[in-house]
């Protein structure tokens, strides 16, 4: 049962019942992307070369394909919901804050998707 | 809607060097989020083949291209470690202003420790991609 009034609820005050949720899949995330983040960074700092073959020779072989989606996918859903924090409090006016949060999805919405196709692009290639 | 509570009131309080952390962790999140951006355009460029490849390479190995990565490099190091310290937090885990002194004090040092470190890696003879 509800003890906030009908009037609260239809004004938005309140509670949006969905604040836990992001606050834990920001921590979920986290713990995933910290192993993640590890292993690209030793990775990409003991890459032997910068030109395409080994770039793409790295990039398609074995787990690295799986890794690496993985870290762009968690990686721009934790950025999405740090950079939409920093937004709510830096970003003053209901319009000007809506237009960032949704800037701000879209961005990383599809820089994931962008991401995780172009690995897969190079991965397939590279199998075939 | 006009008048909800703001958070970061932040003016009001007396400045202590863990909020220096606090605020370095956002200011190194964002710039993370931007790091991602080009992380993922190298990867799109790679899809791309070789042509598209060959016409971003020199971005990637002047010495502007590795200072951005030296400072990528810094903030996801900083970043990871005074995450681990959030995440320790969230476990109800070292919350006194002792403890939080403390492994604020861990943090920087084993960021800048560990940064000199992958710094030096990016700014070697004959490194890679960094």
């Amino acid at each position: 049962m509800s003890l906030r009034a009908p009037l609260a609820r239809a004004l938005h005050h309140g509670t949006a019942r969905d604040g836990v949720g992001h606050w834990l899949i920001q921590r979920v995330t986290a713990a995933a992307l910290a192993p993640l983040a590890i292993w690209l960074l030793f990775a990409l700092l003991w890459l032997p070369a910068a030109d395409y073959a080994s770039v793409s020779r790295w990039i398609g072989a074995g787990v690295h394909p799986v890794l690496l989606a993985l870290t762009v996918l968690i990686g721009a859903w934790h950025a999405w919901l740090g950079v939409q924090v920093v937004i709510e409090d830096y970003v003053h006016g209901f319009l000007p804050k809506t237009i960032a949060l949704l800037c701000s999805l879209f961005v990383h919405v599809l820089l994931a998707s962008s991401g995780v196709y172009a690995v897969l692009r190079i991965a397939l290639r590279s199998a075939a | 809607m006009a008048e909800r509570p703001l958070s970061p009131h932040i003016t009001v309080y007396r400045w202590a060097y863990t909020m220096t952390l606090s605020i370095l962790h956002r200011i190194s999140g964002v710039a993370l989020a931007v790091a991602l951006l080009g992380f993922v355009l190298w990867l799109v460029s790679a899809s791309l083949g070789a042509d598209a490849y060959a016409r971003i390479l020199p971005l990637l190995i002047g010495v502007p291209a590795k200072l951005l990565m030296a400072l990528a490099v810094a903030a996801l190091i900083y970043h990871l470690c005074n995450g681990l310290r959030h995440l320790a937090w969230d476990l109800g885990w070292g919350f006194e202003r002792a403890d939080a002194r403390r492994s604020a004090a861990l943090v920087i040092a084993a960021s800048l420790i560990a940064a000199a470190v992958c710094i030096y890696l990016i700014f070697r003879p004959g490194a890679g991609i960094a």
